[in-house]
């Protein structure tokens, strides 16, 4: 089910800037990852790498290697579209789809790929939502438009969505930012129990979430604005936190930073 | 040291006598009221002055209007209020003066039209009908209005659709920049010629003027406008979804079919129905590959037709009293199906637009 992530000597670049410079690390699987760091300092970018969403970028374009136990993402034959039903993606704003329902939202990643049976799909549905735990407060109103929910649950939605397809991996890019205190608790707890089904990488900015829900934890940074961002060190969370082996990210961490 | 800051900040400073904020405001009626006293003040110039015109009637009445508010407003309420009085008195009579002619020709229209509409004008040709005398219909006319409009349509909205998708979701490059800046060229092609565009090819190949002819000059006019009107709704599409869709692992075509063209529908919809609307009223083309014809001829891709702006064009220049009346019928026609398409577009606009209720 879940995969272990190998990267090595990625770079990213937007037309002619080089927005990340030769990273390599490992995610395992069935763990949580987190990735923090300053703003600008590509760790976006970095996760949109890891299911060939940053070449949908104008100008996006990718150097090195990502395997996905043992297969290169990034290999001349591999068809990016099936990557991504592999490797499934949060994004920062909830952004379910506003022509369709809370039922057909979570059904859109197998409808839309013609790969589904009809009488599985309420099953799917159900089941999605559960495991994002938004089952019962939308179960009476599933043909009602997504776009009517508050935001905690669109974003939980969005998750329902992207667990449907079944992905090996799940990436979330801040997916916390845009909500309010309960609701990020809410989909915390929400990442604590998908992490035993899926790989998952999460993108914060905040520190205390990164401490309470990754079991490892990667530190990006950047020389200068407009340097490329760079992978400083990652390491079980408890050590990054509690002592870390670069200064830099101890200074991060502790509000010392610039 | 900010201990010494703060008590010199709370230190008591003596407080700035408050204006009122009630000031002395003209009565709410007062708007009407000028309005009143400058027409009747126009109407006693025009007369005394012995002016045939009733143009100059208004218009003496309009700069009255703005003149009288502003001498009150400002001995009354300050020339603040005046000022802001005198923009108000602008917005309304440029609001007058743009809604006359409107209202003027539809009046005009309604009630010289209504004189001949009836069922029987509606469901009869020219057929047999000498142009000068009473009877007959727009009938044929009507027919080769809808087919000649639906034929462009059918070209049209397709080709326009297709170009809006590569131009917004696939375009980049000199290929991109070149087809924009030759629809923005195309928007501005005359009518009469498209119509002559294909005259030479009708006459190029031996071909016989027919409803198809018309239709393909008249798609040569809407395509550029639909193609505008898709362009910026889906520009329109947030990234967002489009993301959210290819994240899912939607193939691209998939996705601008599934997420993006269903978000836009209802303003497409409205362009497509705008751009039909402007290309009913075209007479040029119309009188060149089409030709007129008195006769039903239901067959667009053979032979003459008729068309209800051609009709309208042709009953005129007859010139007695029966054909204008039939003439102005025709125009009211025409108005009728321009405003059913458009109130078409905004009840579809409105039902698939993206819901939002809770």
């Amino acid at each position: 089910m879940a995969k272990r992530i190998d990267v090595s000597g990625l770079s990213a670049f937007y037309g002619t800037h080089k927005a990340i410079d030769d990273i390599s690390m490992t995610v395992e699987p069935r763990s949580v990852t987190a990735f923090i760091g300053p703003s600008g300092c590509g760790k976006s970018t970095f996760l949109r790498t890891l299911n060939r969403m940053h070449e949908v970028t104008p100008g996006g374009r990718v150097e090195g290697k990502v395997l996905l136990d043992d297969e290169n993402l990034y290999d001349s034959h591999v068809d990016p579209v099936s990557v991504r039903r592999t490797v499934g993606m949060v994004f920062q704003r909830p952004n379910p789809f506003p022509t369709m329902s809370i039922y057909d939202n979570v059904a859109a990643g197998l409808r839309l790929n013609g790969s589904y049976k009809k009488n599985e799909l309420s099953d799917v549905v159900e089941k999605s939502l559960r495991g994002a735990n938004l089952w019962n407060e939308v179960k009476d109103r599933l043909n009602k438009p997504g776009s009517g929910l508050s935001g905690g649950q669109q974003q939980r939605l969005c998750i329902a969505r992207a667990i449907a397809v079944e992905p090996q991996v799940l990436l979330m890019d801040e997916p916390c930012s845009a909500l309010d205190p309960i609701s990020t608790l809410a989909i915390e707890d929400l990442i604590g129990e998908l992490k035993e089904r899926f790989t998952i990488v999460i993108v914060t900015h905040n520190m205390q979430q990164a401490a309470r829900v990754s079991d490892r934890t990667a530190f990006f940074n950047l020389a200068a604005v407009g340097q490329p961002g760079k992978l400083i060190e990652i390491d079980e969370t408890e050590r990054i936190f509690a002592n870390p082996s670069v200064q830099a990210t101890e200074d991060y961490i502790s509000g010392r930073f610039g | 040291m900010s201990q010494a800051t703060m008590t010199k900040d709370t230190a008591p400073t003596p407080a700035p006598v408050a204006p009122s904020l009630a000031g002395k405001r003209l009565p709410r009626w007062s708007p009407i009221g000028f309005g009143a006293l400058s027409l009747a003040l126009a109407v006693g110039v025009g007369l005394a002055a012995d002016w045939q015109s009733k143009v100059q009637w208004g218009l003496i009445a309009a700069i009255l209007f703005v003149v009288l508010t502003f001498i009150a407003s400002s001995a009354v309420e300050g020339t603040r209020q005046a000022k802001d009085r005198v923009a108000t008195s602008f917005v309304w009579v440029c609001f007058l003066l743009a809604i006359i002619p409107l209202a003027s020709l539809l009046w005009v229209t309604v009630s010289r039209g209504l004189k001949v509409l009836d069922g029987y004008f509606l469901t009869h040709s020219m057929a047999g009908v000498p142009g000068f005398e009473v009877g007959g219909g727009v009938y044929h006319a009507l027919i080769g209005t809808l087919e000649q409009v639906g034929l462009a349509t059918l070209i049209a909205a397709p080709v326009g659709l297709l170009t809006a998708v590569y131009l917004v979701e696939y375009g980049k490059g000199t290929l991109a920049k070149a087809v924009t800046f030759f629809v923005d060229v195309m928007t501005g092609i005359p009518s009469i010629v498209a119509g002559l565009f294909l005259l030479s090819i009708m006459l190029m190949f031996n071909l016989q003027p027919s409803g198809f002819m018309g239709a393909l000059a008249l798609a040569i006019l809407m395509v550029p406008v639909v193609v505008r009107s898709t362009e910026e709704m889906l520009k329109l599409v947030p990234n967002e979804l489009r993301e959210a869709s290819l994240a899912l692992g939607v193939p691209k075509w998939r996705t601008i079919l599934k997420v993006v063209l269903p978000t836009a529908v209802g303003g497409i919809t409205t362009g497509v129905m705008l751009a039909i609307a402007r290309i009913a009223g075209e007479t040029a083309p119309i009188m060149l590959l089409v030709f007129g014809s008195q006769l039903i001829n239901t067959n667009p891709f053979d032979g003459a037709q008729s068309s209800l702006p051609f009709y309208i064009w042709e009953q005129y220049r007859v010139g007695s009293e029966a054909s204008y009346d039939r003439a102005w019928a025709a125009a009211l026609v025409l108005i009728a199906f321009v405003m059913i398409l458009n109130l078409v577009a905004r009840g579809i606009a409105r039902w698939k637009a993206p819901k939002t209720g809770r």
